[in-house]
């Protein structure tokens, strides 16, 4: 009898379906599988992290695995790249988080604000780094731009008669913040935008009519707007912003120094270069653990959020 | 004076202005690539920068015998797609389920799958490096199919889910009133209403293991690596070759870039889990 437990449902559309009978049954059984395999890359690896973290394991020098405790641990804390890496990695996610959110803020108000010629265009011109594959992106601007002597930026340090900069060698941090806000802003600008775009042009038009001027109609009206788009936003990119590698990889190396060294590449520098399975191991580990500390104020903050509807 | 409406067009004009600047200014480096992908080698390293030059298309033929580009671009076509395919099997009866029969749990176990995304790579590349090496799938391309549709089974699951929430659930009783299964109810009714938004994931997924570039790098040499792995051995200064490697950047780039602008609106939707109408 499966209309018994269907009828009440058509009675009442909006209200979440009674798992009864036959219903429950496809629920759980079809879900099961994304669970299980998510379930699988999330444990398999983790404990086996945990397991060599535990021991002493290089590829180099084979032998016995001897268990040595929390000592991988205490050498990757008192390595010297620990200390900046941490740094860079906070300042990396913090930076690029600020730029993108107030820059994607203010663009897309910008673009709101009238009505002018090729605004579609400008649209599409202002989301294509969104696209491009982070390889790429860090190599053009490596070698088109920030290059000291062909770069674009040369010529135009040159035009004004000034020096040019090394940036990749003097600002290394600040130049892969550049890299990795130029292909996050869109990503801001195209969820901003298009939450601008919905906003009740009405309610604007009454709240210009009581007399608030563009500065009230910003703070009040669109600011609160957009809450959950930059929730989504800051949540999104914050998952990308943790484990950047691929734009270190490619121009600095982490270097010179330390100096653009983050988390991701310094346990990759320790793992696949100096084979130190055990102490990469400890490295992802504490790195797993910031991530989470970080997913778990982000979720508390915006999970509601994201799964309440409006 | 200035009437109002003289000031209103004004003030159109500079913000339009402004507009385009900024526009020119962050699409600048794209623009800047595709030109130099036309410039002799001397052009390009040219100082002052040549805005202005004869344009050659050597760079582009000369790119296959340099580097056996198709062999690299195919790599990544058949990890994208088979990943892209794999994962919208999963998914599609997961938010089904979810969206229509929801529990309690659903919406935890939703929040714990968007969490696992933010699981560093790195955390994982030494278990997943040995496992790969002790399975002989080192340089593989199966196996960055099998993890690309893992790291993006979260976000896919999460997009499909919004997209069904919006389908009204009077449809689907209708149809189980004519005696449907329930993968009859998936296949013929729910995947041909949401035609637009699996395409808008399917799209996103596709462009997100594309540009996937982590485990590309590291688990892959040469027989299995797509163009990210190709454009990386780019930047150890083999020389100069600064026009050729922006041929080959706009060659991997191109195809996902016109997807994406085709596909902008569409993506909005799916990629703010619905915050976004």
């Amino acid at each position: 009898m499966n209309t018994s437990a269907v009828n009440p449902r058509l009675v009442k559309p909006g209200e979440a379906p009674q798992a009864k009978g036959r219903l429950v049954k496809p629920g759980w059984f079809l879900v099961s599988p994304s669970v299980l395999l998510l379930l699988i890359w999330m444990i398999v690896p983790l404990g086996m992290t945990i397991y060599f973290s535990l021991i002493r394991y290089n590829l180099l020098s084979p032998g016995d695995n001897e268990f040595v405790g929390l000592e991988n641990f205490t050498y990757f804390i008192t390595d010297s790249g620990f200390i900046p890496g941490a740094t860079n990695t906070l300042l990396l996610v913090g930076s690029v988080l600020a730029i993108s959110v107030i820059l994607g803020v203010l663009i897309s108000a910008l673009l709101e604000a009238s009505e002018f010629f090729g605004r579609g265009i400008v649209r599409v011109l202002l989301i294509s780094p969104f696209f491009i594959m982070p390889t790429v992106s860090a190599l053009i601007w490596k070698n088109l731009i920030f290059h000291p002597v062909s770069g674009i930026l040369a010529a135009v340090w040159k035009l004004f008669g000034a020096q040019p900069v090394d940036w990749l060698a003097h600002f290394p941090l600040l130049s892969i913040i550049i890299i990795v806000s130029w292909q996050c802003l869109p990503f801001a600008i195209l969820i901003l935008m298009t939450a601008m775009q919905s906003l009740d042009q009405e309610q604007k038009e009454a709240a210009r009519l009581d007399g608030a001027g563009p500065q009230a109609i910003f703070w009040h009206l669109t600011l609160p707007h957009l809450a959950r788009p930059i929730a989504v936003v800051v949540m999104i990119e914050t998952i990308f912003l943790l484990s950047v590698f691929a734009e270190i990889f490619t121009t600095t190396n982490g270097g010179p120094g330390y100096a653009s060294t983050n988390l991701a590449y310094l346990i990759y520098n320790q793992a696949l270069l100096q084979f130190d399975v055990g102490m990469a191991s400890a490295g992802g580990l504490i790195a797993v653990v910031i991530a989470n500390i970080a997913a778990i104020i982000l979720i508390r903050m915006i999970g509601k959020n994201l799964t309440d509807k409006q | 004076m200035m009437t109002l409406k003289q000031s209103r067009r004004l003030q159109s004009v500079l913000l339009g202005t402004l507009s385009w600047a900024i526009a020119a200014l962050v699409f600048f480096p794209i623009f800047w690539m595709v030109l130099t992908s036309f410039k002799t080698e001397i052009d390009a390293f040219a100082t002052p920068p040549q805005f202005i030059f004869t344009p050659t298309l050597e760079n582009y033929l000369h790119i296959q015998e340099r580097s056996d580009y198709f062999h690299f671009a195919w790599n990544s076509i058949l990890i994208s797609f088979s990943a892209t395919i794999l994962c919208l099997l999963i998914a599609v009866p997961a938010a089904y389920s979810m969206a229509f029969f929801e529990t309690k749990r659903t919406k935890s176990t939703l929040l714990w799958m968007l969490s696992t995304k933010m699981l560093p790579p790195v955390g994982v590349l030494m278990p997943i490096y040995l496992l790969a090496k002790m399975f002989g799938l080192l340089d593989t391309r199966f196996a960055l199919i099998v993890i690309y549709t893992l790291i993006n089974l979260p976000i896919v699951v999460w997009m499909i889910y919004t997209y069904f929430k919006d389908i009204p659930g009077e449809i689907l009783e209708a149809s189980r009133l004519d005696g449907a299964t329930t993968a009859q109810e998936i296949f013929r009714v729910l995947v041909p209403i949401c035609k637009g938004g699996l395409a808008s994931t399917a799209l996103l997924s596709l462009i997100l293991c594309w540009n996937e570039a982590f485990w590309s790098l590291n688990l892959t040499s040469s027989n299995a690596a797509p163009l990210t792995a190709l454009i990386a051995s780019y930047s150890s200064p083999e020389g100069l070759f600064w026009a050729k490697l922006s041929a080959v950047s706009t060659l991997a780039c191109a195809p996902i870039l016109i997807f994406g602008w085709i596909s902008q609106k569409q993506l909005v939707r799916g990629l703010s889990f619905g915050a976004v109408k």
